[in-house]
């Protein structure tokens, strides 16, 4: 690999590394949601560092170039990243949906309590003179 | 015994307090639950004046979530039989009695509505016609039992198929030919009751648009997962 691309794969591998854990530090990435991003950084840094590395795994899965490899994984990276997103909102569907028909039959319980509340007072003897 | 007339409904204000009248008219004792789906019209004063009781769901969710809601709601208050009618007045109130019996009588723990066993004004396009009897020839395969209407909403069950439904196994999106194979996988008895059904004049159905494409891919992966899982899964 060229030393112009190999130093700006590095780069781009360490500034997501770095983007990924300072996300983490702010609070506004999610440790299970950081796991992918920072793994990826780094099989691709070592990648980079051990050049060896990536000609055998380009020969092992039969492509043509070791940047091919390079996408090849940067593309199953994007994949496993989407399964992980569809698999997580389809849970947080469920959570809503429990949710909000919890919502709703509590309601409905609350304006039958009230209801109840308001019959009572109705019915109730009015207070005689002291 | 407490019998509770479940129905689901989203923007049906014109017709749901008729509907409600006709149902307290065919069976006066069964108490009635409307879910209204986040209406944006007055579904839900209507069906209350009407003297129904009403869960409101704070925003849509679509048919199979609201028969849920009136699922849990019927749990939580021991109901011993439910019956589900369509808000959209194309089910016949006429047919609840006949259609409960069978449950009430401990014949089968799950009835469901067949249009196809009687006749009626109900005549659906041709291509729902093939994808009705795609659906029914796979149920009825797979439960054994000869199903013609895999497709209607007017169901009767116990308070163990109630429950049974609270759960996640429950399919929310589009609940019929996959619903009947895990109450079959469940080891629920199904039966079909003839009832009478109108076409639906003036509501949108839910198979509208590129929704019967969307539906036929959702039903055959569900059916397909449905078996695939283990039958422990199905356990009540």
């Amino acid at each position: 690999m060229p030393l112009r691309q190999q130093i700006f794969a590095i780069i781009i591998c360490l500034v997501v590394f770095a983007f990924a854990v300072n996300l983490v530090r702010q609070r506004r990435l999610r440790e299970e949601y950081s796991v992918l991003w920072l793994a990826t950084s780094i099989i691709m840094f070592a990648l980079v560092i051990r050049y060896d590395w990536l000609e055998a795994l380009t020969s092992l899965i039969g492509a043509g170039l070791p940047t091919t490899t390079l996408f090849i994984g940067s593309i199953i990276f994007l994949m496993l990243i989407c399964v992980q997103f569809s698999i997580k909102i389809s849970k947080l569907a469920d959570q809503v949906k429990n949710l909000a028909q919890d919502n709703a039959l509590l309601r409905g319980d609350l304006e039958e309590l009230k209801r109840g509340k308001t019959v009572e007072k109705c019915s109730e003897p009015l207070p005689g003179p002291h | 015994m407490k019998v509770l007339v479940l129905i689901p409904a989203y923007n049906e204000d014109a017709r749901i307090a008729e509907i409600i009248a006709h149902v307290r008219h065919a069976e006066p004792g069964y108490d009635i639950v409307v879910i209204n789906d986040g209406s944006r019209d007055g579904t839900a004063a209507a069906a209350e004046a009407a003297g129904a009781t009403v869960v409101c769901h704070p925003f849509n969710m679509g048919y199979g979530v609201a028969i849920q809601t009136g699922y849990k709601y019927a749990d939580a208050k021991g109901y011993d039989f439910l019956v589900q009618i369509d808000g959209d007045g194309q089910h016949d109130p006429a047919y609840l009695n006949r259609l409960v019996a069978p449950v009430m009588a401990g014949a089968c723990d799950f009835a469901i509505g067949s249009r196809f066993l009687v006749d009626s004004s109900y005549e659906p396009s041709l291509a729902r016609r093939l994808g009705m009897a795609f659906f029914r020839k796979i149920v009825s395969a797979i439960t054994g039992t000869r199903i013609t209407d895999s497709t209607s909403g007017y169901q009767a069950m116990s308070r163990e198929v109630v429950r049974f439904f609270t759960s996640e196994v429950f399919p929310c999106d589009y609940p019929d030919a996959d619903m009947l194979i895990t109450l079959h996988l469940a080891g629920f008895s199904i039966r079909e009751v003839p009832v009478r059904m109108h076409a639906n004049s003036a509501g949108k159905s839910m198979h509208s648009g590129l929704k019967p494409l969307y539906y036929i891919f959702k039903m055959l992966l569900s059916i397909f997962v449905t078996l695939l899982r283990n039958r422990q899964g199905y356990r009540r």
